[in-house]
C-alpha cells in the first residue's frame, strides 16, 4: 500500500498538524519508504495467533475508588501559556 | 580534582564513606568539568548547580550522621525525558518550551531518597525518537570518541546520546536513560558505556514522558557493569501510580557481579547474523562466545525464527502508541502555542512548529496505520506479529537456556549529519535491528563494551535474559568486561 498527497493531507489533519505544499511532497516521499519498509509483515501467516495486549502477562492492577489526592489547581495551570481563575484559555470554540 | 572525576560510582562509595573525599567535592569536581567540556560535547541542556551542590551538602551532612543511603552524594545526569520539579523538563522538543513540572517522577524519587545529587538534565533525541541524538531540538550531542588520528565529530547514538556522552566523558558518575527500541543499549554500545533496559514493568514510567507505552522501559547508564546494577537497584520499585509496575521485590542486583556463570546455557540466535555484518561485529561475538566458555557456560545455537519482522512491526507498534501519546501537546495544557485564527488552526499551527521532523514523521505513520480502514491491515498485523516475536524467545528459554548473547548494534559511531542516513528514515532505523526485538517481547537486555574496532571506535555486545532475571545479566556482563578491560576516550575537548 502507498499513500498520495492526497491521504497526506488527510492524516495531517486528524494528526492536527499544518503543512505547506512542500512537506506533503516531502512526507508523501518518507512515508511510502517506511510503508514500503514495514510492508514484509503481510508476508507472516498469523492464522490463530492472538495481537498482543500486555507483553508481561500480570492482573490490571486496580486502586480503590477513593479520593487519594486533589487541591492541586495552581499546580495543574501552572504550565499553561494562558489561564485565568484556574481555568485555561483557549481561543472562541462558540459563536 | 580529575582524579575524584575517574572514580566509578562504587569507589566513590567507599571514599565517601572513608571521608576520604565529600559530597561537595565530588559535585564541584564534576560541575566544572561539565563547565568546561558541555560548549563542545552539548550532552547537557540544563545544569542545576544550586540544586546539586545543596543536595551534595545534604548528603554530607547524613554521611556524618551515619545515617548515609546507598547513593549518597554520587552526581548523576538525567535524561530531559523524566519529569523533575522545577526543573527544565521538555524531552528535547520545542513544543514543551519552557515546561517545568510540579511533580518528580517515580524513578528519580527514587535516585533522591537514597541521596542521589542531580547534575542536570541530558540532551536527548525529540521525544527519543532516534539513534544518534541529531533529533534533539537542543542539537546533536558529541560523542568523546573520535577515530584515531581523526577529528570528525562522531554520534554518541540515540535517544539516550546525552546520557550515554555524558557517562562516557566523566560529565556525571551515572545517568538515567530510557529504552523503547535501543534508546539505552545502542548509546551505551557507541559509547563504550555499560546500559542495561530492564524487564518491561521493572521500572515505574510515571512520570517520564510517554512515547510508546507498551515499549518504555528506563535504565541506567554506567561506567562499569556493577555501576549500573547499583543505579539499577535504586530506580526500580513497585509503583501503584503506574499501572504496569509489576508486584515483585527488587532484588540486590550488585550481589550479582562477579557471580559465577558455571553451567549456564548461552543460546547464539543464529538470525542475528545479518548479510552485510562487518567483519568485526562477528569477530567480536565469538570472543564473546569464547569468553563466557572459558568462565564455564555452555553455548548453544538457537533460533528465533520471526527476529527480521522485529524491526517492521515496532515501526507500526510505537509510532502508533506515540500519536495517541503526543495527542496532548496542543498548545493549551503546557508549552509552546502559536496563536491561530480558531482553536483548530492554534492545534495545527502549534503542533507544526513545535514538533520536529521526525517526530511529525511518526505522528503521521501512527496516525495512518490507526485509521479507519487501515488497523486491521497494519496495526492489528503487527501486534499479532509482537505475539510470535515473544513466542520465540519463550520457546528458547523454555529449551533451558538461560540468556541470549547478541551483537548490540550493527556498527561503530557514525559520523554527525551522515548522508546517507539522512536521506533514508529506514537506514537510521536499522542501527536498533539487534535491540529492538527484546522491548517488542518486553525482556531485559544489556549491552555491555567488549572492544574497538580497527579504527579504534568502541564496540559492544549485548545479553538478552529471561523476563525479571536481570541478575543473570549482570553475571555474565561482568564476565564479558573482565575479559574485555574499560574503555575510556582519549581527551580532545
Amino acid at each position: 500500500m502507498s499513500v498520495d498527497s492526497a491521504t497526506v493531507r488527510r492524516v495531517a489533519k486528524l494528526a492536527r498538524i499544518a503543512v505547506s505544499d512542500n512537506d506533503v511532497t516531502a512526507m508523501e516521499a518518507e512515508l511510502n519508504a517506511i510503508l514500503g519498509f514495514v510492508e514484509q509483515l503481510s508476508e507472516v501467516d498469523v492464522t490463530g495467533v492472538e495481537p498482543m495486549t500486555s507483553v508481561i502477562p500480570m492482573e490490571m492492577k486496580k486502586r480503590a475508588d477513593v479520593i487519594a489526592d486533589g487541591d492541586k489547581a495552581d499546580d495543574i495551570v501552572a504550565n499553561a501559556p494562558a489561564s485565568e481563575d484556574h481555568f485555561f484559555m483557549v481561543p472562541k470554540v462558540v459563536e | 580534582m580529575s582524579d575524584l572525576l575517574s572514580l566509578t560510582i562504587a569507589e566513590a562509595r567507599d571514599k565517601l564513606a572513608s571521608k576520604e573525599t565529600s559530597a561537595v567535592e565530588l559535585t564541584d569536581a564534576y560541575l566544572s568539568a561539565i563547565d568546561a567540556a558541555n560548549p563542545m560535547l552539548n550532552a547537557y541542556v540544563a545544569v542545576t548547580p544550586d540544586k546539586a551542590k545543596a543536595m551534595a551538602k545534604a548528603s554530607d551532612d547524613r554521611i556524618a550522621k551515619g545515617e548515609a543511603g546507598a547513593l549518597d552524594g554520587i552526581p548523576l545526569g538525567i535524561k530531559d525525558l523524566y519529569a523533575t520539579e522545577g526543573v527544565h523538563t521538555q524531552a528535547c522538543s520545542h513544543i514543551l518550551d519552557g515546561f517545568e513540572p510540579r511533580y518528580e517522577s517515580t524513578v528519580t524519587s527514587n535516585l533522591w531518597a537514597d541521596g542521589a545529587v542531580m547534575l542536570g538534565k541530558l540532551n536527548m533525541d525529540e521525544f527519543a525518537m532516534g539513534s544518534s541524538n541529531e533529533t534533539s531540538y537542543y542539537g546533536p550531542v558529541k560523542n568523546p570518541w573520535r577515530k584515531e588520528g581523526s577529528n570528525v565529530d562522531l554520534v554518541p547514538g540515540g535517544s539516550s546520546g546525552g546520557s550515554a556522552a555524558a557517562v562516557a566523558a566523566h560529565l556525571c558518575a551515572g545517568a538515567t536513560a530510557t529504552d523503547t527500541g535501543g534508546s539505552i543499549r545502542q548509546p551505551a554500545a557507541l559509547t563504550g558505556t555499560v546500559g542495561i533496559k530492564p524487564t518491561y514493568g521493572r521500572c515505574s514510567r510515571w512520570g517520564i514522558v510517554a512515547f510508546a507505552s507498551s515499549l518504555d522501559q528506563a535504565g541506567p547508564i554506567a561506567r562499569d557493569v556493577r555501576d549500573s546494577a547499583i543505579l539499577l537497584k535504586s530506580m526500580a520499585s513497585v509503583d501503584p501510580k503506574d499501572t504496569t509496575s509489576v508486584d515483585r521485590e527488587v532484588p540486590d542486583y550488585e550481589a550479582a557481579v562477579g557471580r559465577s556463570i558455571k553451567g549456564l546455557k548461552i543460546g547464539v540466535p543464529k538470525e542475528y547474523r545479518m548479510d552485510g555484518m562487518p567483519q568485526e561485529i562477528e569477530t567480536l561475538w565469538q570472543k564473546g562466545i569464547e569468553w563466557l566458555k572459558e568462565a564455564g557456560a555452555e553455548i548453544v545455537d538457537v533460533s528465533l525464527p520471526h527476529t527480521k519482522y522485529a524491526l517492521p512491526a515496532y515501526y507500526i507498534v510505537a509510532p502508533a502508541e506515540a500519536s495517541s501519546n503526543l495527542a496532548r501537546y496542543d498548545g493549551v495544557r503546557y508549552g509552546l502555542r502559536v496563536p491561530g485564527k480558531d482553536i483548530v488552526d492554534m492545534y495545527e499551527k502549534t503542533r507544526a512548529e513545535g514538533f520536529g521532523r521526525e517526530v511529525k514523521r511518526r505522528i503521521m505513520i501512527g496516525t495512518y496505520v490507526l485509521s479507519a480502514g487501515y488497523y486491521d491491515a497494519y496495526y492489528l498485523q503487527a501486534q499479532k506479529v509482537r505475539t510470535l516475536i515473544k513466542r520465540d524467545f519463550e520457546t528458547v528459554y523454555g529449551e533451558g537456556v538461560d540468556a541470549l548473547l547478541t551483537p548490540a548494534t550493527p556498527s561503530a559511531a557514525f559520523g554527525i549529519a551522515d548522508q546517507e542516513m539522512a536521506s533514508d528514515p529506514v537506514k537510521m532505523y536499522l542501527n536498533d535491528v539487534f535491540t529492538v526485538t527484546v522491548n517488542m517481547a518486553g525482556l531485559p537486555g544489556i549491552a555491555v563494551p567488549a572492544g574497538l574496532d580497527a579504527g579504534g571506535l568502541p564496540l559492544g555486545l549485548q545479553l538478552i535474559g529471561r523476563p525479571f532475571d536481570e541478575e543473570t545479566l549482570f553475571s555474565l556482563g561482568s564476565v564479558i568486561e573482565k575479559a574485555a578491560g574499560r574503555f575510556t576516550p582519549a581527551k580532545w575537548w
